[in-house]
């Protein structure tokens, strides 16, 4: 029998059904409870800001795409995780100018300019906020206006505690739902957690790095302390530490391929986290810190290539004091 | 027991549900059928033909003579007159074979060369002899000639004789339904093993989603000292050489080197049954069970076949397909060959034969690596695909090697991982066979 319509191709003959599309509708599931929390505790502007944010980074990849004649790609979905993200690192109060500039920063000059999905070389939402930062530090910092209406205190537990003013810091528990000013998708922790957790569970992102960046912060902030007071439990809640670790420090394209090499990228996350927020001139770290070990990830590969099975006795010396 | 396992790997859905509980259902050829019998079907050089055009030659009947110290007589599975020597035909791997063409008479007539013998009086020697005259090879799929196998250069102690019962490809029954239909003769065969390497332990490793297969077999070895059932986790390549011995011994064989170096031989299951039938029972290789399965056949089950016979042949007298099929592979789905024809003759590695219809057989999309590290992270060799992939797209031989892309075993775990959908292990093995043939030129 000859079949004019048979396919011949490679092995395997099957693929696993997971895709790009599945994976970044997976993060943006994780994301939605902190979303939703950012939007109960600021309101409409916070969803305002999103909703520009995203519909930003996708009509900019688009034109993008267009401009330059490639496939438009904005249906897997990454250009709105990283609008998404973008979104959560602004205060609430921006105007609504500023996610449309940071946006298309992220997506044209951090993401598309380097070559698209995959090939960006620093996170492209962090590096989208990092520009706004430099650019229009006032708006950026300025928490003032949109804490929660019930917090405790109007600045933010990282800038009093960078001062050293432990008396007006917010409850552990209210850090912990989030009731604390911040950027409007960092402030409840546990929101965090839970979406971390489910791309864990998914196994959209292995444990690894997220759970190496808190240890190391845990344990540093206990060793350390800021101005003499030791609240390692508190550092963990507080800032951008839990969307970092389980948002943007995973970032698959800025972050190491090994598995060796996710654990010391995370610890140099860690490390430099608790060093700017201890002895930098910013309160928060963890942005930056991220942004730096970014650069870090191909030199960090190059030296944590995984032994292979049935490595020679020699190979297996050397793979070991590399 | 405690099921082992060995380190990373994929876990395919394993489809096996349609025809697992369909016992094996013996397929003759059509009379005045033409049977082909390549002179390649195993490892090592090819056999050389000690029949001629015209002679009548009888079921068990030896046709061709080893080639060399690696090779493996064959065997006529028809009785009838040989039509044709040397002609060429294709084979699933792809390529062109020399091959014995026997006009099936439908008598089945028996050589009188195949007597029943009391493996337990004869010395190692004869049994050596007996499994290389019964042409047995490795019927996993690689057709490694079994005799060399089982006698490992002198000074080689070999502690495990394993029976690799872990069918790890997807889609693929023919093992276990073996395991269930023929357990005595696997016993039985491994004894013959065992007894050639008296301080050796048997093990059959069986992945646990077939649990009846692990109680039968249990039950079968009860009582033997030096036998025992080992549940191994359903994962895949666990039925890859290396890490079946990973997982049952702990031991790892080195990069390059042969099983016999970690003190292990393993065959597969068809293949202890076949050491079994050659030494005591003087028969053969000449029937293979294979799996029919996949969306398009119009009856999935397991069908033992005569070696030789055509795919083309088998279809008919099992029903044909219910759906024009889009994709015809020879083997499971992760390392089989697709086809593009169903007039290619079975061999005695031929195990299964997958049809995918159209929907089955679609090719997703190729697009940007995202860099999620899956590949590196599911690869059983501990290499890096995404990498390999990059040098092989660069043309970058030197580094490919560098970077231990010879030591992929061509699983497609990768492949079938990647969320990007990229042909990671396409790329990784032509690299390799370009990288392998310069090897050869110098």
């Amino acid at each position: 029998m000859d079949n004019k319509n048979i396919t011949i191709s490679a092995t395997p003959h099957i693929r696993s059904g997971e895709s790009i599309q599945s994976i970044m509708r997976d993060v943006i599931i994780a994301l939605l409870p902190a979303t939703v929390m950012g939007i109960v505790y600021f309101g409409i502007p916070a969803l305002t800001l999103i909703a520009i944010s995203i519909a930003t980074a996708v009509i900019s990849e688009a034109l993008y795409q267009k401009a330059t004649k490639q496939k438009v790609t904005i249906t897997d979905l990454s250009a709105v995780v990283t609008g998404l993200l973008l979104a959560m690192n602004l205060p609430a109060s921006a105007p609504w100018w500023v996610p449309v500039v940071g946006s298309a920063f992220a997506i044209v000059v951090a993401k598309q300019l380097f070559g698209g999905l995959g090939q960006n070389f620093v996170n492209p939402a962090l590096a989208g906020r990092a520009f706004l930062m430099a650019s229009y530090p006032s708006i950026m910092a300025d928490f003032g206006a949109t804490v929660p209406a019930d917090a405790v205190s109007t600045a933010t537990p990282l800038a009093l505690l960078k001062a050293g003013n432990t008396a007006d810091l917010p409850s552990l528990t209210d850090a912990l739902i989030g009731n604390i000013g911040g950027t409007l998708g960092e402030t409840c922790a546990i929101a965090l957690i839970l979406g971390g957790i489910y791309l864990i569970w998914k196994q959209v992102i292995s444990w690894r790095m997220p759970v190496t960046y808190i240890a190391v912060v845990f344990v540093l902030s206990a060793l350390i302390g800021r101005n003499g007071v030791r609240m390692p439990v508190y550092e963990l809640l507080i800032g951008g530490l839990m969307l970092g670790a389980f948002f943007m420090a995973t970032d698959y394209a800025t972050s190491p391929l090994t598995p060796c090499g996710q654990f010391i990228y995370a610890a140099g996350c860690g490390i430099l986290t608790v060093l700017i927020r201890t002895f930098g001139g910013y309160p928060e770290g963890v942005s930056y810190s991220i942004l730096i070990m970014n650069l870090c990830v191909p030199l960090i590969e190059r030296y944590t290539k995984p032994t292979i099975f049935g490595a020679l006795p020699k190979e297996k010396k050397e793979a070991k004091k590399a | 027991m405690q099921t082992l396992t060995f380190k990373r790997g994929v876990h395919p859905p394993d489809g096996k549900a349609l025809t697992k509980d369909v016992p094996i259902k013996v397929i003759l050829p059509k009379e005045n059928s033409e049977l082909f019998f390549p002179m390649s079907q195993h490892i090592g050089a090819p056999a050389q033909p000690i029949v001629q055009v015209g002679d009548y030659v009888k079921v068990g009947q030896k046709i061709a003579e080893a080639g060399g110290f690696v090779s493996s007589p064959i065997f006529a599975s028809v009785s009838g007159e040989v039509v044709a020597v040397n002609r060429p035909v294709l084979v699933p791997s792809g390529t062109m074979s020399p091959a014995i063409v026997i006009k099936n008479d439908g008598l089945m007539a028996e050589s009188e060369t195949m007597v029943a013998r009391d493996y337990t009086q004869m010395t190692n020697e004869e049994i050596l002899a007996a499994v290389k005259e019964g042409g047995v090879v490795g019927m996993g799929g690689a057709g490694f000639p079994t005799q060399v196998k089982l006698a490992p250069p002198p000074g080689t102690k070999i502690d495990y004789i394993l029976v690799n019962a872990a069918e790890c490809e997807p889609f693929l029954t023919c093992d276990y339904r073996l395991m269930l239909e023929e357990t005595d003769k696997l016993v039985e065969g491994l004894k013959i093993v065992l007894k050639l390497h008296p301080e050796a332990k048997g093990v059959i490793g069986i992945e646990d989603n077939k649990p009846e297969a692990i109680e039968k077999l249990t039950k079968a070895c009860e009582g033997i000292e030096n036998i025992t059932v080992q549940p191994l986790k359903a994962k895949f390549p666990q039925g890859s050489e290396k890490h079946l011995i990973k997982a049952i011994t702990g031991r790892e064989v080195l990069s390059g080197a042969l099983p016999a170096t970690a003190g292990c031989i393993v065959d597969n299951v068809d293949t202890i049954i076949g050491i079994y039938n050659a030494v005591a029972l003087g028969r053969p290789v000449m029937r293979k069970v294979m799996t029919v399965t996949g969306g398009a056949p119009a009856n999935p089950g397991n069908y033992q076949i005569r070696v030789g016979m055509t795919y083309a042949d088998l279809l008919e007298q099992i029903g044909g397909f219910k759906v024009e099929p889009a994709k015809m592979i020879a083997g499971g789905p992760m390392m089989g060959i697709a086809m593009y024809t169903t007039e290619v003759a079975t061999t005695k590695t031929s195990s299964a034969f997958l049809c995918f219809t159209p929907e089955e057989a679609k090719i997703p999309e190729e697009s940007n690596c995202i860099r999620c590290g899956k590949c590196v992270e599911h690869c059983p060799m501990g290499l890096m695909p995404i990498v390999l992939n990059g040098f092989a797209i660069r043309g970058d031989g030197e580094g490919f090697v560098k970077n231990h892309g010879l030591d992929c075993i061509a699983c497609g775990s990768c492949s079938y991982i990647c969320p990007a959908k990229r042909q990671l292990a396409q790329s990784i093995k032509s690299t390799i066979a370009i990288e392998r043939g310069k090897m050869a030129k110098k």
